[in-house]
């Protein structure tokens, strides 16, 4: 049993970090957003699982909220407002996806070097889940650098908070209602980031953020 | 217990300056205010008083569960902190009664009347804190009060700029001490003085700890080439802040450094003694060539404050430097000197700071070029202020001479030191200080006569009147303790001696004991000084020269000649002016130390316009020290001031590649 538990929870960890690369290598819009809604479910299935592992049901609240919330409603949300945009067609990216992808590999091996020898006091699982947590931030941290497009940089932004969860639950002893509020805040956040891109792009007609950049005052 | 007594002050102190946010907006609320905080202070300086002279009964340690957990807030009351006490408390009663006359001219008592008390409570902390963390937080407390009071009339040109220059001087001292009391406390971080006191340094950390102490406590007191703040924060302060701050606060200051210098760092090094004494006399030299050139009134008194910092530090280096040799009675004499002027100092520098704060509010001028003959208008301001100024002349027989003669009397034990280096080098500075004080009688004499004699230079001046009775008590109350520790040095000095005994492990011989009120720091066959006897003579003397004068020479008649006594043009612009006093010492010193120029513009033959005559001078220092580093800071603000611009993704891109080399020097690392 506890071989079984562990290795579920390395498959559906190691499962985020997949989805990550997959959300990097998605260049077309709704791709993007049904890739998102994959790895909430990912995540949710993921704190579901360590729920039953550690016998914290209070865990399932957080799957719960997760799967709601970041599986069904955002990714709606996000499929409407792109359709309201007009811009379901490929997105640019900065950089060419083939260097992107080895920078993200790069990142998954830092994060892994310096996550172990940090933890080794830990239990293996914990060791393991933060490694991949920690990967899966770098990821989306990365994906909001290489984007142009404000939406895609959203979902970069919560699958960021979707590795927060992960190293969240991985912990044994976290307050259920620090995710709670963490969960709320990542909601709020997708309102009004939403309300200004329709803004945005009511002002400049796009949602490329370059195009903003002309019109800063203090620009020397 | 007189320190519990003493936290109750303090607790008071900040308790009015809270109360003093409301009770600035009415009427009644300077008097309150300063009333409030003269009773505190006087009863703290009455306890302070107490524990100096009860021999030991009333001092104490104490801890309150304030500040760092595990560190508690540690508080001590010894003899040198009973000592700077006095001087904290008495400066600061002083202040106070003074304030309750000054503080009804205030025209905005909400920007200081907060600040006030808080800035007494402050300096009152530093002297008691036993601990690095209550010591630096006191300390920070102490700049930050006294900067908002700098900055109380921060529309007035050049304030705001003073302020400025004042905060990044108290940041960058600061940061010196913070570094010297991390290096005292040493990897296992105890922070407690008592640890300090229990694990001497290594000799190359002592050295460290050191320059930094002279750096931190060295730049808010004004060691030269850190005082350059000094002099334009100084008096950018409502006056009676002015007295404290130079009065007190340098002496805050000073503690300071003797605390961490004689009490912390343990047995002293000879060099330390040397480097102390040189950077004292040069100091004080700077700052009284700095005062001679000024006309300023209140900026004049504050390079002064430089001076007899100088002073201070030529007296604790010396005791420093007999110290490490184990000549424990000449540390005893130098450091009983440099503390005795310590003492002195903070009396004459307030009262003339009082006196100058007259003169402004009776005039509104600063500046010594357009006063002139207050002394009909203002004959007691007059009086106090040539006491003030014989004083810090270093005149018989007021108390400045008392300190500075004890600093000679050190001066001249020097040829028994063992190093080559200091037997060459202690008269040296013994002659700098012998040309400050003679600098320092030239500037006051510059600074009386252009002021008070004469004819005034202005209307403002003309219509001058005497000032009000509360600022005229305080002068006068300081004037008459200048004369008292004049003639009666021997009580003073007596009253330093467990000071001085807990420091440098010896005392002079008790004085208060001799015959007809002498005083005799070494020996009988040395030297003697009976203060009582010699203002007898003078007072004899100068009795008898006007009497006879009025006698024999008033009464003759006399006819005036043709040219009217040498004023044929009634004008006041043609009498002796400050920059003329001072000009025969701006050629001799001047074109050296401040590359000063002098420029005539004479026009043609035939024309009518009045010729021109320009005088340039650079601060040397500055240039120095401070031009390079400020072209620095500006030479890379201008470079940043691109990452100021970028896009939202370049911020990120830079959050995220500070992220990951941090990483990956961590995954190196390990």
């Amino acid at each position: 049993m506890d071989r079984l538990a562990l290795d579920v929870a390395h498959l559906l960890a190691g499962g985020l970090v997949l989805v990550s690369f997959m959300l990097l290598y998605q260049d077309r819009m709704t791709g993007l957003v049904n890739n998102f809604a994959l790895h909430a479910l990912v995540v949710s299935l993921s704190v579901a699982w360590q729920a039953h592992i550690q016998h914290a049901p209070h865990l399932y609240i957080t799957a719960a909220i997760a799967l709601i919330v970041k599986a069904i409603v955002i990714p709606l949300a996000l499929h409407r407002i792109i359709v309201q945009l007009g811009i379901h067609r490929t997105i640019e990216t900065v950089v060419g996806i083939g260097q992107t992808m080895l920078a993200g590999i790069g990142l998954v091996a830092l994060s892994i070097m310096v996550m172990l020898p940090i933890t080794a006091k830990a239990g293996t699982l914990t060791q393991q889940d933060l490694a991949f947590a920690l990967s899966v931030l770098l990821l989306g941290l990365l994906m909001m650098i290489s984007r142009r497009n404000a939406v895609s940089q959203v979902i970069g932004f919560m699958s960021i908070e979707n590795g927060l969860i992960l190293a969240a639950t991985g912990a044994k002893g976290m307050p259920l209602v620090v995710e709670i509020s963490v969960a709320f805040s990542i909601l709020i956040a997708l309102i009004v980031i939403g309300v200004f891109l329709f803004r945005i792009r009511e002002r400049f007609d796009t949602v490329d953020i370059h195009a903003l950049h002309q019109y800063r005052g203090e620009q020397l | 217990m007189a320190l519990a007594g003493l936290l109750w002050c303090i607790g008071a102190l900040l308790a009015i300056s809270v109360a003093a946010i409301p009770a600035a907006r009415h009427r009644w609320g300077t008097p309150a205010v300063y009333g409030s905080a003269l009773c505190a202070s006087t009863i703290g300086l009455g306890l302070a008083l107490a524990s100096l002279l009860g021999g030991g009964a009333l001092l104490g340690a104490l801890t309150l569960p304030v500040g760092l957990p595990w560190l508690g807030a540690h508080f001590r009351l010894d003899a040198l902190a009973a000592f700077f006490l006095v001087v904290v408390n008495l400066g600061a009663a002083g202040a106070s009664l003074y304030g309750l006359g000054y503080g009804s001219h205030e025209e905005a008592p909400g920007r200081v009347l907060p600040f006030f008390p808080a800035f007494l409570a402050g300096m009152n902390l530093v002297v008691l804190a036993d601990d690095a963390f209550t010591f630096l937080f006191t300390w920070e407390l102490m700049s930050l009060t006294s900067w908002a009071l700098v900055m109380a009339h921060h529309r007035r040109p050049g304030n705001a700029a003073a302020g400025y220059l004042y905060l990044i001087m108290a940041s960058f001292g600061t940061l010196a001490l913070l570094l010297a009391f991390g290096l005292l406390a040493g990897p296992a971080g105890g922070y407690a003085f008592a640890a300090i006191r229990a694990a001497p340094p290594a000799p190359g950390v002592a050295a460290a700890v050191l320059v930094l102490a002279l750096i931190g406590a060295g730049s808010k007191a004004g060691l030269v080439p850190l005082h350059v703040w000094l002099p334009l924060a100084h008096p950018a302060a409502p006056s009676h802040v002015s007295a404290l701050m130079s009065g007190v606060m340098t002496k805050v200051a000073v503690y300071g450094a003797v605390r961490i210098v004689f009490d912390l760092l343990g047995v002293p090094t000879w060099w330390a003694g040397a480097l102390v004494a040189l950077l004292g006399g040069v100091t004080a030299v700077m700052g009284v060539l700095h005062a001679l050139m000024e006309h300023d009134l209140k900026r004049l008194l504050a390079y002064h404050t430089v001076e007899n910092i100088g002073i201070i530090f030529i007296g604790l280096g010396l005791a420093l430097a007999f110290g490490a040799n184990g000549m424990r009675a000449a540390a005893a004499l130098a450091l009983t000197a440099a503390l005795l002027h310590v003492f002195n100092h903070s009396v004459f520098k307030s009262l003339l700071f009082f006196g100058s704060g007259a003169v402004l509010t009776a005039t509104g001028e600063r500046d010594m070029e357009r006063l002139g003959g207050l002394i009909h208008r203002m004959p007691l301001t007059a009086f106090v202020f040539l006491v003030g100024s014989a004083a810090i002349s270093a005149l018989p027989p007021f108390n400045g001479f008392v300190s500075e003669w004890l600093t000679f009397q050190a001066i001249l034990v020097s040829p028994a030191l063992p190093q080559w280096l200091l037997k060459f080098l202690v008269p040296a500075i013994g002659a700098l200080l012998a040309l400050s004080a003679a600098l320092a009688a030239a500037c006051f004499v510059k600074a009386f006569g252009v002021t008070f004699l004469g004819r005034p230079r202005s209307d403002a001046a003309r219509q001058a009147v005497e000032t009000d009775r509360w600022s005229l008590a305080t002068m006068l109350i300081l004037a008459a303790l200048c004369l008292v520790a004049g003639i009666l040095p021997g009580y003073f000095i007596d009253a330093l001696a467990p000071v001085v005994r807990a420091l440098a492990g010896a005392q002079l011989p008790r004085q208060g004991e001799l015959d007809w009120l002498t005083i005799v720091p070494v020996a009988q066959s040395r030297s003697s000084y009976n203060g009582l006897l010699l203002f007898l003579i003078i007072a004899f003397a100068a009795g008898l020269g006007a009497e006879a004068i009025h006698r024999w020479a008033s009464g003759v008649s006399r006819r005036s000649a043709p040219w009217d006594c040498g004023f044929p043009d009634a004008s006041p612009a043609t009498q002796y002016t400050a920059g003329s006093f001072s000009q025969p010492i701006r050629r001799v010193f001047g074109s050296v130390v401040f590359r000063a120029r002098e420029e005539v513009n004479m026009p043609p033959p035939g024309d009518l316009r009045a010729a021109q005559m320009h005088v340039r001078m650079r601060d040397v220092l500055w240039d120095a020290f401070y031009a390079p580093v400020a072209g620095l800071v500006s030479y890379v603000a201008d470079r940043l001031n691109k990452v100021q611009f970028l896009s939202i993704r370049a911020y990120l891109t830079l959050v995220f590649g500070a992220l990951v080399t941090l990483l990956t020097v961590l995954a190196v690392w390990r």
